[in-house]
């Protein structure tokens, strides 16, 4: 089954509450998704520094080290903010992907959730609300997020099984519903050198996503082309840094509804995970059209939705 | 008239309320108020009152209705009045998928837009949309009528049996075995009827007719065992 929801912030005084709207949306989305639950979050990126959120089954041990370890990987400060099981890691400016793909060889039982510049991801297994408490969700600020809440159908329930995927620098991915081709697909994207860690077909979507992108793709053209690409039931909703894009499969099985203010955009797999926001009743509700590429920025673009199928 | 705040005091206890209404009920006008966008709302009802829903509702609302009149004041999320058998259910904003789907009778109306798969396998009532259907809508229709006063989406009317649709707008494709079809008087007087019923001022003449050709395996007497 699983539950999405995403919220895109207009109005700037919105922004210190993203993380509480967020988290109720999410704890809404419980019965959708019982076995984990994960919410990536933009913030405004700091000048000089890029960042890494990282997790570990041992974070006392592991993250004690963790910035003495990598300080000379980097050659510059490195800082670590722990939470919970999850701790950013603060990195001169453009390193975080040299982190990532290097972090294995002087920390192997640390895992990469996210890199970037503005980008934080936190995900574990047990309940959406137990989750939301164990990372203080509600106490974040940010400019856009997404959330989902999982009901596994296609790998083990885990924390990396968990979403949402990083599938690039400041690009995430969370997925409602599931791939018949990820196996296939799988072992094309492994051939052309794209990191993937798990059995999981959301993963899978993730990575070939960054794929298309790494060839030239923007990322709703790499979405268009997943249209074709990916067989079986899939709602997306992505995330980049200054953005979230929606799109549906063809068959469009798996439930979505979205809610535009002046203030905010919505997503929500049920209108139920809406109904607390700020001005519902008079915002514009409706259900995004199968096979259609949305899209909404922070940056010059004003269209609000990009058609394009 | 009785007031149940779905919020405060449950699902549960709202649809034992309203089963617990029989034929001669003094109780016949309800107003629900907080569905939040609730599942299951008003299920099941068997008698003749009026139920008002003042918001949008989730999954399967007004499913199985027998005799009520449902009118839900905002959009209705998937499957509402789901194997509806009788009396009316009017939804004043959108519907999502599965609208209606299988109902053998009654009268759903829904004045926005129905999305995906509307009267999938009808068995008898009649859907009055005042705007879109979305994709594969009568996919499987065996009785009643589907009239859609906007536009239709893909795959319309798929394997269908004996279903009438009428639609006034454009068909973006018609599915598997399902074709146009002449527009007779008596088609005319069936769609005024229906179009009165569903608060509709479009005329009967503005709108086509479709059904099955009949050609499917289905209708192949040498198929049957």
């Amino acid at each position: 089954m699983c539950g999405i929801v995403g919220l895109f912030l207009k109005d700037k005084a919105l922004e210190p509450q993203l993380g509480a709207l967020l988290t109720d949306m999410l704890i809404t989305m419980t019965d959708r998704g019982p076995d984990s639950a994960g919410i990536a979050i933009y913030g405004a990126p700091a000048a000089g520094t890029s960042k890494l959120t990282v997790q570990s089954e041992n974070p006392d041990e592991d993250f004690a080290s963790l910035a003495s370890v990598l300080q000379p990987l980097v050659g510059g400060p490195v800082s670590v903010e722990r939470r919970d099981t999850h701790a950013v890691l603060t990195v001169p400016a453009g390193k975080s992907e040299h982190v990532r793909n290097q972090i294995k060889s002087v920390a192997p039982t640390v895992r990469v959730m996210s890199f970037g510049d503005s980008l934080e991801i936190y995900k574990e297994v047990g309940l959406p609300r137990d989750v939301a408490t164990r990372f203080d969700l509600t106490s974040m600020s940010g400019t856009h997020g997404i959330g989902h809440t999982r009901m596994a159908t296609e790998s083990a329930v885990t924390t990396l099984g968990a979403h949402p995927f990083n599938t690039g620098s400041d690009q995430c991915l969370v997925h409602n519903g599931s791939l018949s081709n990820h196996n296939t697909l799988r072992r094309k994207l492994q051939r052309e050198g794209i990191h993937i860690e798990t059995m999981n077909d959301s993963e899978v979507a993730a990575a070939y996503l960054t794929w298309k992108m790494q060839n030239g793709a923007t990322l709703g053209e790499a979405l268009e082309q997943s249209l074709d690409d990916l067989d079986g039931f899939f709602n997306f909703v992505v995330g980049t840094k200054d953005g979230f894009g929606v799109v549906r499969d063809p068959i469009a099985c798996k439930p979505a509804v979205m809610a535009e203010t002046d203030q905010y955009v919505a997503f929500g797999s049920e209108y139920r995970a809406l109904v607390n926001l700020p001005g519902i009743d008079t915002a514009r509700v409706w259900e995004p059209e199968p096979a259609t590429v949305y899209f909404w920025t922070h940056g010059k673009t004003e269209t609000p939705s990009k058609k394009a199928a | 008239m009785q007031t149940y705040d779905l919020e405060a005091e449950g699902l549960r206890g709202l649809n034992s309320a309203l089963h617990a209404q029989s034929e001669t009920t003094n109780q016949t006008k309800w107003e629900i108020v907080n569905p939040k966008g609730s599942h299951a709302i008003a299920v099941g009802l068997d008698a003749p009152i009026e139920v008002n829903v003042k918001g949008s509702t989730g999954y399967y609302c007004a499913g199985m209705n027998k005799q009520a009149t449902i009118l839900v004041h905002g959009s209705a999320g998937p499957g509402v009045a789901e194997n509806m058998m009788s009396g009316t259910v009017i939804i004043d904003g959108d519907a999502s998928q599965y609208a209606g789907a299988t109902g053998h009778g009654g009268t759903l109306v829904i004045k926005g837009n129905a999305s995906s798969r509307c009267g999938i396998s009808m068995k008898g009532i009649d859907i009055v949309v005042h705007g879109n259907v979305g994709h594969m809508s009568a996919f499987m229709a065996q009785s009643g009528n589907l009239v859609v006063c906007g536009d239709a989406g893909d795959a319309l009317g798929d394997s269908i049996y004996e279903a009438r649709l009428f639609v006034r707008g454009s068909v973006k494709s018609l599915g598997a075995d399902c074709i146009e079809k002449e527009m007779r008087p008596e088609h005319i007087e069936i769609l005024r009827d229906l179009l009165e019923k569903g608060g509709c001022d479009a005329k009967p003449e503005e709108f086509r007719r479709y059904g099955s050709a009949r050609q499917l395996y289905t209708f192949k007497i040498d198929n049957a065992y």
